[in-house]
């Protein structure tokens, strides 16, 4: 006969032979290696919550110190890959597989990994890919996630870092898997509910709070004036021009320097309320002051910020918060968001070759490409119009029946022409090309492709590539922004001029910018401190980034 | 460290009346121009002693460009380097150009 619930059983079995290590959903700290050794079986699918942020650093360590004659062979299908021991699994042969997004801070080992072969490689995914594919063929036998605090019940609140758990625990949970939670505490009553107990099957208590990484925070103080100066050519020639109101932000300094410039140059040009009032966007720090300026109506978050907790809950006209006050993070839904709702992005790369496509990966270092590329491209599904969106396609497609006429995102590109140590942003050749002939990868790891990117701002003017009409036209608008780099210098010259005439290539001149104004007075705040004031108080900001 | 020097004639004589100049601060990243108004009205003159090797002709290329923009004619620049990127030297000898229109007072 024929069974249909192999799955519910055998889930069963696990719930079972986990109840023997725990007290209801209870399991206590020095149990919870038992516990994993009862519920995972060798080879299972498992998703150990590693977020861009909030990391499941307890059950973590746990996992790496199973009997490894019980627990082996495992295929991790998990978003970030971000503290050492998501690496060591693999060194000791309780995981062989890995599907992942983002590497962060293990860049360097996982690509020493990768090519010595310790690491089986699924794939590098966006978020939202990874994600979709939780609920396709990637779904996880067991969730190994992390919250603030739950009851006895296993109802969870995850406070501002709710990040990826939702999707987790959907695609888990509904599918005959098995959840298990670490939790800084066990509560009576919780603030709100994040999680529906019925959902999580186990819960143990973790003897310090879950590890978060403050990687959205930049110090006004490090701001140059060449990232002011690309700033306010942003502001001028692409915010102003293109009317961009809903955007997402990448995390670097020029886009920070943006969001510090809009108070007070952005007032200047009598902007606010035409550019830049709703965002896809973690609670950045250097946004303060355009919020207390009134110009930000509205923000949705992948993830929280350490320090912002206090400034969202009295900020809640501008942030999503739950019942309890405290902001509600969703990465899946704010990649949505930002590659659906939002008609422009705007971020920092490290490598663009001349066909305008991006890179964040060098030889020795694979960061993996979290959600970059969800915002930093053109959404073919979109089907609402709006005022940005139809222009950029209008440039792009002058000729076509303007009914018919997709329009086009705004994927902008801005840094300076040289990056740290005098490296140049301009290359011939990606290193993501050779890194994928090492690791005899079918695709090379490219963030951004050059047919999404619309625009290059730097501090050298603004390639509009949605006006070039063929390859040359690219090749030299790309190099006619690329300053004194070999690929700036190997430009044509007379070609590039007959570009700037056209309007392809912008100078600072030519927006009515004179260089010599980007100066470290035009930021509406140049410290943390002045950060701090802006907030009235309320922004606490991480001991590392504090000076007095 | 590594010794340049850059001689260009000029189109025009540099304007204002300011005798000398100095901007930017010589640290990692950064770099100190001294401008003084002591060459012939046609001329001018860029020593550059600067932290990173090998940049040669960036530095020329740099230089050529600024003063094709500037016409700095009349004055010497002396440029102490602490490994500055190439848009940060731009920007420092524009603004010790500008600096130097600015009437003596």
């Amino acid at each position: 006969m024929t069974t249909w619930q192999k799955a519910r059983t055998a889930r069963d079995a696990r719930i079972d032979a986990g109840a023997k290590v725990a007290k209801g959903k209870i399991v206590e700290t020095g149990d919870v290696t038992r516990l994993l050794e009862a519920v995972i079986r060798p080879g299972d699918r498992v998703c150990l919550e590693g977020d861009n942020q909030k990391q499941a650093d307890l059950l973590s360590a746990a996992l790496l110190a199973v009997d490894i004659s019980k627990v082996n062979n495992l295929h991790m299908v998990q978003s970030g890959v971000v503290l050492p021991e998501h690496l060591d699994l693999f060194d000791r042969g309780v995981a062989k597989k890995l599907d992942y997004a983002y590497s962060g801070p293990q860049s360097a080992r996982i690509a020493t990994m990768l090519f010595g072969g310790k690491i089986e490689l699924g794939a590098i995914h966006t978020y939202l890919e990874l994600f979709a594919r939780y609920f396709i063929d990637l779904t996880p036998h067991v969730a190994l996630i992390a919250a603030v605090s739950a009851d006895r019940d296993g109802n969870l609140y995850t406070g501002p870092n709710t990040e990826d758990t939702p999707t987790v625990v959907e695609a888990t949970s509904f599918k005959d898997g098995i959840v298990i939670a670490q939790v800084n505490e066990i509560v009576d009553k919780l603030p709100r509910v994040d999680i529906p107990g019925d959902r999580v099957h186990f819960v143990v208590k973790s003897d310090k709070p879950f590890f978060v990484e403050p990687l959205f925070t930049r110090d006004p103080a490090a701001i140059t004036e060449g990232q002011i100066l690309t700033a306010m050519m942003a502001i001028k020639g692409i915010y102003a021009p293109y009317g961009v109101r809903r955007l997402n932000h990448g995390i670097g300094f020029s886009t920070a320097a943006i969001e510090l410039l809009l108070p007070t140059f952005g007032e200047k040009l009598g902007l606010r309320g035409k550019i830049a009032s709703q965002f896809a966007l973690n609670p950045h720090p250097a946004l303060i002051p355009a919020i207390e300026s009134g110009w930000v109506e509205q923000i949705h978050s992948f993830g929280s910020e350490v320090g912002m907790d206090d400034y969202i809950r009295a900020r809640s006209d501008v942030y999503f918060t739950g019942p309890d006050g405290s902001l509600r993070s969703n990465r899946a839904f704010c990649q949505v968001a930002g590659l659906y709702a939002c008609d422009m992005f705007i971020g920092s790369t490290l490598q663009i070759d001349l066909k305008g496509n991006s890179s964040t990966i060098t030889t020795s270092r694979i960061a993996g490409f979290g959600g970059a590329p969800n915002m930093g491209s053109d959404p073919r599904g979109r089907r609402h119009p709006s005022e940005p969106w139809l222009q950029a396609g209008r440039e792009a497609d002058p000729d076509s029946t303007p009914a018919l006429r997709r329009g086009r995102k705004l994927v902008v590109q801005i840094g300076e022409t040289f990056g740290e140590k005098n490296v140049p942003l301009f290359v011939e050749k990606l290193d993501a090309i050779a890194l994928a002939e090492k690791l005899k990868l079918d695709l090379a790891p490219v963030m951004i492709y050059g047919d999404d990117i619309t625009h290059i701002i730097t501090e050298e003017g603004i390639a509009n590539l949605l006006l070039c009409r063929d390859a040359r036209e690219r090749e030299q608008a790309i190099r006619g922004v690329a300053g004194y780099t070999d690929v700036g210098r190997g430009r044509d010259k007379q070609f590039v001029q007959s570009l700037r005439e056209r309007g392809v290539i912008r100078r600072p001149e030519d927006l009515g910018i004179d260089p010599l104004d980007a100066d470290r007075s035009l930021l509406a705040a140049r410290s943390i401190k002045d950060l701090v004031r802006w907030s009235g108080g309320l922004y606490a900001p991480p001991s590392k980034f504090r000076n007095w | 460290m590594e010794d340049l020097t850059f001689r260009h004639t000029t189109l025009k004589r540099a304007s204002g009346l300011k005798p000398t100049a100095i901007i930017g601060v010589v640290a990692s990243g950064n770099l100190e121009v001294l401008v003084e108004r002591v060459m012939p009205d046609a001329e001018c003159l860029l020593e550059i002693r600067t932290a990173a090797e090998g940049f040669g002709d960036v530095w020329e290329a740099v230089v050529a460009d600024f003063v094709e923009r500037y016409s700095p004619g009349g004055l010497k620049f002396s440029i102490n380097d602490g490994g500055a990127r190439p848009d940060t030297v731009s920007l420092r000898l524009a603004q010790a150009a500008r600096l130097m229109q600015e009437d003596d007072r």
